[in-house]
């Protein structure tokens, strides 16, 4: 090692012929506290970009549960209901079956506004003016009447009584209770005089805010204080059961041929190439195929769970054959071999012992492919999955929607207590996912261990 | 019997027949304990006799189905009376439509009584037409019940008469399994077919109405005009290059996210990462990788694009309130994962003689990366950014809900654009008859996108192929 002291002695002197031979050396040496510096900045650069990628996932989730936690509880408001019989059109002096029967068909609307009338008197003791009359009874739910209607006929004995009941608010009052407290002040869709209601309402404690049991029990509804997800998740549950009956043997039997199988020929070559090009064909092809061929040719019913289990089938296939295949080709070939020594067919080997062996690799394949199915939308929109359905769907043939769709339409709403449910809907089905891809690592990592 | 119940029974008599396949087969041997002189075991006869009832008849019940409303429309036609028939063919649609509402509306003895009891001539004759209608559909469903209960039944029959001693139930069952295990493979052949199939005819359809240098040339895109019927195909207004523009800008905005973040994410992760970091920060992107488009899309709509437009407003540039960037970036975020695993395997495939060599000479860590791994996985970084090009040009949901309507051409990330994908949901959600050059349109979009998509793939895969043999 020459030391740099010497070094720049050297070049003083500028003798041409000793500086060129030192000058690698010397360059190597000057340089590397700038290249060294250059490496902790690409180093640095690199780790950026990893905890950009982290940041994204935390905004991400974050946003999107922020967005989310309004969605689960949801206000409701005490009123005294009169349930006079005149108001109701009920004759009081029928018999019991009679009753029933008026009370299932009786007019709650207009015995809820009255009794609201009653709650609210102006300060000169005049009735409300008209507009004042439809502003106060914008503030409950569409819904509330029915509520009404329920209590009064599992508890017939409220007739010609004053009940105190518990109602859903409007969701526009309930975005505005949950941006903050009820103050008075008019909101983006409440009028100073609704909001003056609102805060007498609250001091007289007859506002509560409860968990929001119906956004898991009921179906979609153009209100967004009653629209729910059941029916959407229902959907998607016999949506999914079609994919995973006809992908899971299709799929697998596909797998076991082209390993254990299929001779080495061109026609098997072409079966591979498809298999790969059709894993990356956008999700949409597979619609327009749905739409054009399943629908339009066979007829099937539009909406139905059942063509969108076909069409999610035929998307999801390519994937589970892929992984199956990897499953079945890490099965030893010594097992094949001592079955075959033993004198099982090649049939009896591949269903016996191949397969046993490889059904949980197997199976974490399929569990991806219906993840990656259970998240899919741009195919459903295709084939007419997208329409408003209120109805829970009870058979695959049904008109129904899946949990992503439903998502997709809430997004698109106008109304603002949309996003709230929007993101409420997200987060099912984040855990949803969550839930299957654990079960997917959980059997993996038991599978490894053996 | 309706499918579902026909079903339900032939599943029962595929069961009922392994059943009895056994016991035949026991019966030929001429008792339980003779059985060894079978050269099958009794199971094999069953699963034979069982595949054998199940599946002419499966097939043949999938067959009916599929063919039974196009031949009951065909003979439910042919029984119209001539005026009817004259009529134009959305006319006709109506009416047809109008005749299997009543069908499947009213009971048969509503529809016998309605005949006699309307006064109108031309009610008179609707209520004739469903009645007709309703007795063909139920002809079709005695004729399916029989056929298929006929088929299962005479093909176990003649099966059972050949079973001896030395007949080969398992080889006759293994070589029908190995046609279904075929038959599975097949499939995808099959789906490919009928991607390409649906979407090529329907587009040689639609560019009879729009010629495709029109089509593929044109630079205005307003397909809502079409819907006049005085406009004849709409032309001039299906010109797709503002939506190839619109996808391909979109599609650059990602990329540009993606491909730098990616690669840097892989190389620190391959190269720097310690085993505790690698082991938590791969799942951690799967999460990127494995959440719904519908999400991202969601989050590109109501959280991105409003930022970017607060931020672009305050800067004092005009911010579409769906602008391109929005959605590109968000696209970005999605396929971030994708370039990081598929450059990650691309650079671990190059063999570390490479890599030692070039540390052994004194080179730095980054210049090896730099100057030796990169070059070296080139090819497989390039088919990498290949596939995720594919990837976001077929990209439905973000740029459905996050990007415009608006077919404007321009290069402007912040102006709204809008892309093929968007056009086609655009086209086919809701209620349109199927003939419209509107509808049609969507399938020759759909035809672009497959091509696209396909070319890509096969040049990737060729790509990464001809760089594995360098190294192999």
């Amino acid at each position: 090692m020459i030391n740099l002291k010497d070094n720049s002695k050297i070049n003083k002197m500028s003798s041409t012929a000793r500086t060129t031979t030192l000058s690698t050396t010397e360059k190597v040496t000057l340089s590397l506290k700038k290249r060294h510096q250059k490496e902790r900045r690409f180093k640095n650069v690199g780790l950026f970009a990893v905890l950009f990628g982290f940041m994204l996932v935390v905004v991400l989730i974050s946003d999107i549960t922020a967005k989310a936690l309004p969605a689960f509880h949801q206000h409701w408001v005490k009123i005294d209901m009169d349930y006079k019989a005149n108001w109701l059109n009920i004759d009081g002096s029928s018999k019991q079956s009679i009753l029933a029967k008026q009370m299932k068909k009786a007019n709650y609307r207009s015995a809820l506004k009255k009794s609201l009338y009653l709650m609210f008197p102006t300060p000169s003791g005049k009735s409300l003016s008209r507009k004042d009359k439809r502003q106060l009874f914008k503030l409950f739910s569409s819904n509330a009447e029915f509520t009404l209607k329920d209590t009064l006929i599992t508890t017939p004995e409220h007739l010609n009584k004053q009940i105190s009941v518990w109602v859903r608010l409007d969701d526009d009052v309930d975005s505005y209770l949950k941006e903050g407290f009820a103050s008075g002040e008019a909101g983006l869709r409440l009028s100073k005089q609704q909001a003056q209601w609102i805060k007498q309402l609250a001091s007289a404690q007859r506002i509560e805010s409860r968990f929001n049991f119906s956004f898991f029990t009921a179906s979609d509804s153009r209100e967004p204080e009653l629209a729910g997800i059941r029916g959407a998740l229902t959907g998607t549950l016999l949506t999914l059961f079609v994919t995973l009956l006809l992908s899971f043997p299709l799929g697998v039997a596909g797998a076991l041929y082209l390993e254990e199988f299929a001779p080495k020929n061109r026609w098997t070559d072409f079966i591979e190439i498809n298999i790969n090009n059709l894993a990356a064909v956008p999700s949409i092809v597979f619609g327009l195929l749905g739409l054009a061929i399943i629908i339009n040719i066979f007829g099937l019913p539009r909406s139905a769970p059942l063509v969108g289990g076909i069409v999610l089938t035929l998307m999801t296939l390519p994937t589970i054959i892929i992984s199956s295949r990897a499953a079945i080709k890490a099965v030893p070939p010594s097992i094949r071999e001592a079955a075959l020594g033993l004198g099982a067919s090649k049939m009896q080997v591949t269903f016996s012992h191949v397969l046993p062996q490889a059904t949980p690799g197997i199976i974490t394949g399929a569990i991806i492919g219906i993840a990656q199915a259970l998240g899919e939308t741009a195919p459903l929109l295709m084939i007419g999955m997208v329409a408003f359905i209120v109805d829970v769907p009870t058979s695959i043939v049904d008109s129904a929607t899946v949990l992503p769709v439903q998502i997709f339409l809430w997004a698109d709403s106008p109304e603002r207590a949309f996003l709230a449910k929007t993101s409420a809907a997200i987060l099912v089905l984040l855990t949803l996912l969550l839930v299957i891809n654990l079960t997917a690592t959980v059997l993996r990592s038991k599978f490894e261990k053996k | 019997m309706n499918s579902p119940l026909l079903f339900t029974v032939l599943l029962c008599l595929t069961l009922f027949s392994y059943w009895y396949g056994m016991k035949r087969s026991l019966k030929v041997a001429g008792g339980n304990e003779h059985k060894k002189n079978l050269t099958c075991l009794p199971q094999q006869f069953g699963l034979l006799t069982a595949m054998v009832c199940g599946l002419p008849a499966l097939m043949t019940l999938l067959i009916f189905n599929s063919a039974e409303q196009l031949v009951i429309e065909q003979l439910f036609t042919t029984t119209l009376s001539a005026n009817i028939q004259s009529l134009s063919s959305i006319d006709l649609g109506l009416y047809l439509n109008n005749i299997h509402s009543l069908a499947s509306s009213e009971a048969s003895k509503t529809l016998l009584t309605n005949i006699n009891s309307s006064n109108e001539l031309a009610m008179q004759e609707q209520y004739k037409a469903a009645s007709t209608l309703q007795a063909l559909k139920q002809q079709a469903r005695w004729l399916k019940t029989a056929l298929v209960l006929v088929i299962a039944c005479v093909s176990v029959i003649v099966l059972i008469k050949k079973f001896s001693l030395t007949f080969p139930a398992r080889q006759k069952s293994e070589t029908i399994i190995r046609g279904l295990l075929v038959a599975s493979s097949a499939i995808a052949i099959l789906t490919t077919l009928g991607i390409i199939l649906s979407v090529l005819f329907e587009s040689i359809h639609f560019f009879k109405s729009v010629p495709i240098s029109d089509f593929m040339f044109g630079t205005q895109w307003s397909p809502q005009a079409a819907m006049r019927t005085d406009q004849v195909g709409g032309s001039g207004s299906f010109g797709a290059i503002p939506l190839f523009a619109g996808t391909l800008l979109i599609t650059f905005i990602a990329m540009l996210l993606a491909v730098p973040i990616g690669l840097m994410i892989a190389i620190y992760l391959s190269q720097y990462a310690s085993a505790k970091l690698r082991a938590f920060a791969k799942p951690m992107l799967e999460v990127l990788a494995g959440i719904p488009t519908v999400v991202y899309g969601f989050f590109a709509a109501l959280t991105v694009a409003p930022v970017i437009r607060n931020v672009g407003e305050s800067l004092g540039l005009s911010v579409a309130s769906e602008s391109a960037l929005a959605a590109g970036l968000v696209m970005g975020t999605m396929i971030i994962p994708f370039v990081s695993s598929l450059s990650e395997d691309a650079i671990s495939a190059v063999p570390n003689a490479l890599k030692e060599a070039s540390l052994g000479m004194g080179a730095t860590q980054s210049e090896t990366v730099i100057k030796v791994l990169l070059p070296a996985a080139l090819p497989g970084i390039v088919g990498a950014i290949l596939l995720a090009v594919s990837r976001a040009i077929g990209e439905t949901m973000i740029v459905v809900m996050a990007a415009g309507m608006a077919a404007n051409l321009t290069a402007n990330p912040l102006d709204s654009v809008t892309t093929v994908t968007v056009q086609i949901v655009t086209l086919l959600t809701g209620d349109q008859e199927f003939d419209s050059p509107k509808t049609l349109a969507a399938f020759a979009l759909g035809l672009m996108l497959f091509i696209t998509t396909l070319g890509l793939n096969v040049l990737a895969l060729k790509v990464v192929r001809k760089y594995r043999e360098q190294y192999d």
